[in-house]
């Protein structure tokens, strides 16, 4: 039974708030995970055919974390949908559990490891591949920063995919703009990206990654083209939901103090949108 | 002509028997060209994309799959060291790396071509298997242990025929081709027959050779190592290879390991590459004909290995 889209906005919110309270003693990378939060809240719950009873399941979907460093939002989202329990975030950077800064799969939900760039394209498209040698159903997606997409691998696993028409995969952008420290459109840039993707043989659509409407839309049939991987370009703003740190080329990892966590977390309830502007938060 | 077994009918052999098994290739089909009418679907090729196929074999062996790898050594074990690394070797997945002309075998391409470091640096993936068979029977011997396998490998590839007679293949295990008590040579891989014509040509002059065939690099046979390192005044490894991070490395590190101090003579390639050529040509220039072997293996008896500088 899916979630309604105010649901979805509500889980997001507090898939959000376990982002930023991991965000401290040590911290996190909040800036990629706030990003793409609305994207793995959305993914969950309409698209994937997977849940905390299917983790061994060969028929499920399998989704795929390529950057890595937006796992918060994902734990997060495992805890929300049952998948481990909401004290265990409370382990995050202990050497005792294996919740860090990247993903891996001792994690339930968790898929596979992460953190080099460029990598879980060709793994997806390796698990793609052989739900095709199946004839099984699973489909797997990948969320690739927009930033990774400067790794030569990204694109030669775009002429496979292609080539092997897997029309099985869909490769979702997080375009957020930003690499690690500059804007993407200042160092390498990226734009038409629609249509490079489409020139690699992708069927491409163009969103706003937090608008759940237009998701529905992107993602109401897959494959969007029978036999060609499909790609989704979801437009979104680093640290969304934070207006004090949206779209800051500066606010990528960060470790913030329990009181700024707190202060944060009012922001996100929308109790204090602009306060921290001046703020001198800790940035690593 | 006889008609024994081949890589590639052996290949195909194992594939028929375990639907796991699925072979990809970046464009290398020198010894697999029949491989795709026999597999259907289940023979990849992508292309000169080294890491995706790497990538994609560890995605391939996440649902279960068996998949066997093969490219140009160098261009499998260093352009696609990473993905070897992160996805295959983190998550310690059965994908099964077969590098084709490996060390002296890439003859005239050139140092781009010339994996003399592809032990080294596959020994450094915990968990990674690493197979070098002398010649091609071993090579097709090796092929169930290392298929069946749960853990990562990589494979030496050498197609090459040659006159030994094996003991039967097993991971871990080395094997005595020569027993005797005045040189203890180990050696590994495409080197092994001219190794071994070269304990026949000291045995005709009088001396005695133990001939150790390490083909099973990970796991290593630590005794067979100490045995011979006990048995003999002087020891000598030969080796395709550099001599960092090779079977030089990894005899020395189980000497130290088994505290046992005997003279070694390291035969292989120093700090360079070798000059490219046609196969004899190297092996001569290099001083890897038996005679030229057999000439240093008695230097090193006459020495024992030499003055300790």
């Amino acid at each position: 039974m899916s979630l309604s889209f105010p649901e979805l906005e509500a889980q997001a919110r507090r898939v959000r708030a376990h982002a930023i309270r991991l965000a401290t003693n040590g911290g996190c990378f909040l800036g990629a995970s706030l990003s793409c939060a609305d994207l793995i809240v959305f993914l969950y719950d309409r698209v994937l055919r997977t849940s905390p009873q299917t983790l061994a399941d060969p028929d499920r979907d399998y989704l795929f974390l390529s950057k890595g460093h937006d796992v918060p939002a994902l734990y997060g989202t495992l805890v929300e949908r049952g998948y481990f329990p909401s004290s265990r975030l409370r382990n995050h950077l202990s050497v005792s559990d294996h919740l860090y800064w990247h993903p891996n799969r001792a994690i339930p939900g968790v898929e596979f490891h992460s953190g080099s760039l460029g990598h879980l394209l060709s793994v997806a498209m390796g698990v793609a591949l052989d739900a095709k040698l199946r004839g099984g159903p699973s489909r797997a997606i990948v969320i690739a920063g927009d930033g990774e997409l400067n790794e030569g691998s990204m694109w030669e696993g775009a002429l496979v995919a292609s080539a092997k028409k897997l029309d099985n995969l869909v490769l979702v952008v997080d375009r957020n703009g930003f690499q690690a420290n500059a804007a993407t459109e200042e160092l390498l840039p990226l734009e038409p990206l629609a249509e490079k993707l489409g020139a690699f043989g992708f069927a491409v659509v163009e969103v706003d990654g937090h608008d759940y409407a237009e998701l529905a839309h992107a993602f109401a049939e897959l494959p969007r083209r029978s036999g060609r991987p499909t790609a989704v370009v979801a437009r979104t703003k680093r640290n969304k939901g934070l207006p004090s740190l949206e779209g800051r080329a500066d606010r990528w990892f960060v470790d913030l103090t329990s009181r700024e966590v707190e202060v944060l977390l009012d922001e996100l309830a929308g109790a204090m949108a602009t306060a921290l502007t001046s703020e001198p938060l800790v940035v690593r | 002509m006889s008609a024994g077994p081949t890589y590639e009918s052996t290949l195909a052999g194992l594939a028929g028997a375990d639907p796991r098994i699925v072979v990809m290739t970046a464009e290398n089909r020198a010894s697999i060209r029949n491989l795709p009418a026999t597999l259907g679907p289940r023979f990849i090729d992508v292309g000169i994309c080294e890491q995706t196929m790497v990538g994609m074999a560890a995605g391939l062996a996440l649902r279960g799959r068996v998949p066997v790898v093969h490219a140009l050594a160098t261009f499998l074990t260093l352009r696609a060291f990473e993905f070897i690394r992160t996805d295959v070797g983190i998550a310690r997945l059965p994908v099964k790396l077969v590098g084709a002309v490996p060390g002296f075998l890439s003859e005239a391409n050139g140092p781009t071509h010339q994996a003399i470091d592809d032990v080294a640096v596959m020994r450094s993936i915990p968990g990674m298997q690493i197979v070098c068979p002398s010649d091609d029977r071993e090579l097709c011997a090796c092929l169930p242990e290392v298929l069946a396998s749960p853990a990562p490998a990589y494979v030496r590839f050498n197609a090459r025929p040659s006159a030994l007679v094996h003991e039967a293949f097993r991971l871990g295990r080395a094997e005595t081709l020569a027993e005797g008590t005045d040189i203890g040579v180990i050696t590994t891989g495409f080197p092994v027959p001219n190794v071994a014509e070269a304990c026949e040509l000291l045995r005709a002059e009088g001396l005695d050779t133990t001939l150790v065939n390490l083909r099973s690099l990970s796991p290593v046979d630590e005794d067979a190592i100490a045995s011979v390192a006990c048995a003999c005044p002087v020891l000598v490894t030969v080796e395709d290879h550099l001599l960092v991070g090779g079977l030089y490395q990894l005899v020395s590190e189980v000497l130290v390991r088994h505290r046992i101090s005997v003279p070694v003579v390291s035969i292989g390639l120093g700090a360079r590459w070798f000059r490219p050529g046609r196969l004899a040509e190297v092996l001569d220039h290099e001083g890897f004909t038996p005679a030229r072997l057999a000439a240093r293996f008695r230097d090193a008896f006459e020495t024992k290995g030499g003055s300790v500088a």
